[in-house]
């Protein structure tokens, strides 16, 4: 393996096992806010946030764990946050939905759909302003296309030239609802914001190795001065929207759709690929699996062990 | 600090967006208008050709998303300035600027200050009617993490504009339309006011006035002619920051005087005179003389016919008849103090549209 499919590998099973052991204790009632996992988009985060650097600006919505961990931001920051305590990476005021650590680029997640697009777009505004060579992200999903909020900003950001990358997940759903009753069946979303004047283009986005490769495309294009990138990535949630369950039984999604995407399950499809060209044995593959599995039980003990915070720090950070 | 000029409300505000400029290169001012011919009713003129289109420009309809680019911007080293020409069109901006701006800084555990400055008109008169004349300050101090700043004066509006770019919080900045062409002594120089902080502006033993923004001047003009004609000595509190509120200016004049009449230019339910009545009678009730006094506008749209806005505003003789209810003096007729010309209009200056 080189180094780039080392990271890639990493980065989607630590994800996965991650949201894994979330769903897994989420049951036991100390993780006492909403979770959006992200099994089964893996892929996605994991390449974008290969190609980020620490001096870029990503933000993100409600599903952040996975774009989260994909530009490494602190385990057990995260998991901390989850748990409520003072430890976490916004000291238990934010929770799963609002992830932050800046010291890898991970500017901010938000609860509400669509409304860090324009803050993402912001972050491009400043680094153009101040002759940076950097890049902001935004990712969103398919729910997110339908906001205002999307329209004004991506218009913004190709009236502007902004250094911004937009990575689209569309997984079909906005919570139970399909993509057919929210967008017109015959309008790709790709081409509708490429009729904004934003260079645009869908891939599949359960290929790590191919979103890589067009995701760096895209940030030499935007560092080159050429304005706004919009990529789609058509993938898959696993669980249901909100919570550690599968929810197929309730029959909302059709289930060929369902074994059809956990069919093409990137993580599975990344190994299958890397042990058929031999560049990674089984055995290996395994040990990677447990140093993760490590990884991740060191950060639920550093959440549990961490202390809640005080009634001192309610009203601290009110104002900056 | 320099020397006071006498200036024009809206002098001052292109003033201190001028200092604000030059001290700070960070500093961008965009708004629909900003640098169009009229340049948001002469606050923005000339700013444009002095620092650049990089940092002084015009900006698509879209209160939102805009809102929430000067949140990212500022939280990417910048200290965005943005302008809007009523405050009606900025309700567009309420999910920016109470999801995000305000509260950025809290839900990310600190150390994430938000330091934008959103200017907002208010109108009045001339028929603005139910969507341009909205007084919706209450909304904002409502939200946690918000600062609301009513400067009631040029030399006010020069020095808490400064304050409020350079102040690392996200303010909310009201200019009423009817102070823009109002003159003041103005300070010269980078001079920065203080925010959450009152100012007394009259000296009285028998009833505190509180109020702010278009109301001082009106009241000013009710408390002279009562010191003068009735020897009732009332303290005049203009609160200019209506979040965070100066609580100790005002509970330290009520137990001083026992008597409160509260005004607001907002409509009366849930206003900012409402709670601070609220907050006195709690805190100052044995101090309490007489039932407190509220002005404010009836909760009511505001219509757009002239005939119908006659009695919709309160000026100079209402804020005297309240006075000498509360000094349970007989109420007289102070027709006098009203303003000569037609209601719907601040001064002769003013012929419309806007």
């Amino acid at each position: 393996m080189n180094t780039l499919q080392k990271k890639l590998l990493y980065s989607m099973k630590k994800i996965r096992q991650v949201e894994l052991a979330i769903a897994a204790k989420y049951s036991e009632q100390q993780m006492r806010c909403p979770v959006h996992l992200s099994i089964g988009q893996e892929a996605v985060a994991a390449a974008v946030g290969a190609c980020l650097e620490k001096t870029d600006s990503i933000v993100s919505g409600h599903r952040a764990h996975a774009h989260y961990l994909g530009v490494n931001g602190s385990l057990k920051g995260m998991i901390a946050e989850i748990y409520g305590k003072v430890t976490g990476c916004s000291k238990g005021k934010g929770g799963s939905m609002h992830l932050i650590d800046k010291s890898v680029g991970f500017m901010g997640s938000t609860a509400i759909v669509g409304g860090t697009i324009p803050v993402g777009v912001g972050f491009g505004l400043a680094i153009k302003k101040l002759k940076q060579q950097h890049v902001a992200c935004v990712f969103l999903g398919d729910g997110a296309i339908e906001e205002g909020a999307f329209y004004e900003s991506a218009n913004f950001a190709a009236l502007h030239k902004l250094p911004v990358l937009f990575i689209c997940e569309n997984n079909e759903f906005s919570v139970y609802s399909p993509l057919e009753v929210r967008q017109p069946k015959q309008r790709l979303i790709s081409e509708m914001v490429a009729g904004m004047g934003i260079e645009s283009a869908q891939y599949d986005g359960n290929d790590v190795e191919l979103i890589h490769q067009v995701t760096t495309a895209a940030v030499q294009k935007i560092k080159a001065g050429q304005g706004p990138q919009f990529l789609e990535f058509a993938t898959w949630r696993w669980l249901e929207h909100c919570g550690p369950n599968e929810d197929d039984d309730l029959d909302y999604r059709c289930q060929k759709s369902n074994s059809k995407w956990r069919d093409r399950d990137p993580v599975q499809i990344f190994e299958k690929k890397l042990m058929d060209q031999k560049l990674v044995s089984e055995s290996e593959i395994k040990d990677l699996h447990n140093s993760i599995d490590i990884e991740i039980k060191a950060a639920f003990e550093f959440a549990l062990t961490s202390a809640f915070p005080t009634q001192e720090d309610l009203f601290e950070g009110i104002y900056g | 600090m320099g020397n006071s000029r006498t200036m024009k409300f809206t002098n001052a505000i292109n003033e201190a967006l001028s200092i604000a400029m030059e001290a700070d290169p960070g500093v961008i001012v965009y708004g629909l208008g900003t640098p169009d011919p009229k340049g948001i009713f002469g606050t923005t003129l000339g700013l444009q050709e002095r620092f650049g289109p990089d940092r002084v420009f015009d900006m698509p309809t879209a209160e939102n998303a805009l809102t929430g680019v000067a949140i990212g911007a500022a939280l990417g080293g910048l200290r965005p300035v943005m302008s809007h020409q009523r405050l009606d069109f900025f309700l567009l901006a309420m999910d920016q600027l109470v999801n995000n701006a305000a509260k950025w800084n809290y839900m990310f555990g600190g150390n994430n200050p938000v330091p934008i400055t959103i200017r907002l008109i208010i109108g009045r008169g001339w028929g603005q009617g139910p969507t341009h004349s909205q007084s919706l300050q209450s909304w904002f101090a409502h939200i946690p993490g918000l600062k609301v700043v009513c400067p009631s004066s040029a030399k006010d509006a020069k020095e808490l504009l400064l304050a409020s770019i350079f102040d690392p919080n996200p303010v909310v900045f009201l200019e009423h339309r009817w102070l823009h062409n109002s003159v003041s002594d103005v300070p010269a120089g980078d001079v920065r006011g203080v925010l959450g902080k009152a100012h007394k502006l009259t000296e009285g033993d028998d009833v505190t006035v509180i109020g702010y923004s278009v109301l001082i001047p009106e009241a000013l003009r009710a408390i002279n002619y009562l010191k003068e004609n009735h020897n009732i000595n009332a303290e005049l509190i203009d609160l200019k920051t209506i979040s965070p509120l100066d609580w100790d200016t005002i509970f330290t004049s009520v137990k001083k005087t026992g008597r409160i009449l509260a005004m607001d230019t907002s409509h009366e339910q849930c206003s900012v005179a409402s709670e601070v009545i609220s907050r006195v009678s709690r805190d100052c009730w044995s101090s309490l003389k007489a039932a407190p006094q509220l002005l404010a506008l009836p909760n009511c749209p505001t219509p757009t016919s002239h005939e119908l806005t006659k009695d919709y505003y309160f000026d100079a003789s209402d804020i005297a008849k309240s006075i000498m209810q509360l000094m349970k003096h007989q109420t007289k007729d102070f027709a006098h103090l009203k303003s000569p010309g037609a209601h719907d209009v601040p001064g002769t200056w003013f012929n419309g549209p806007f």
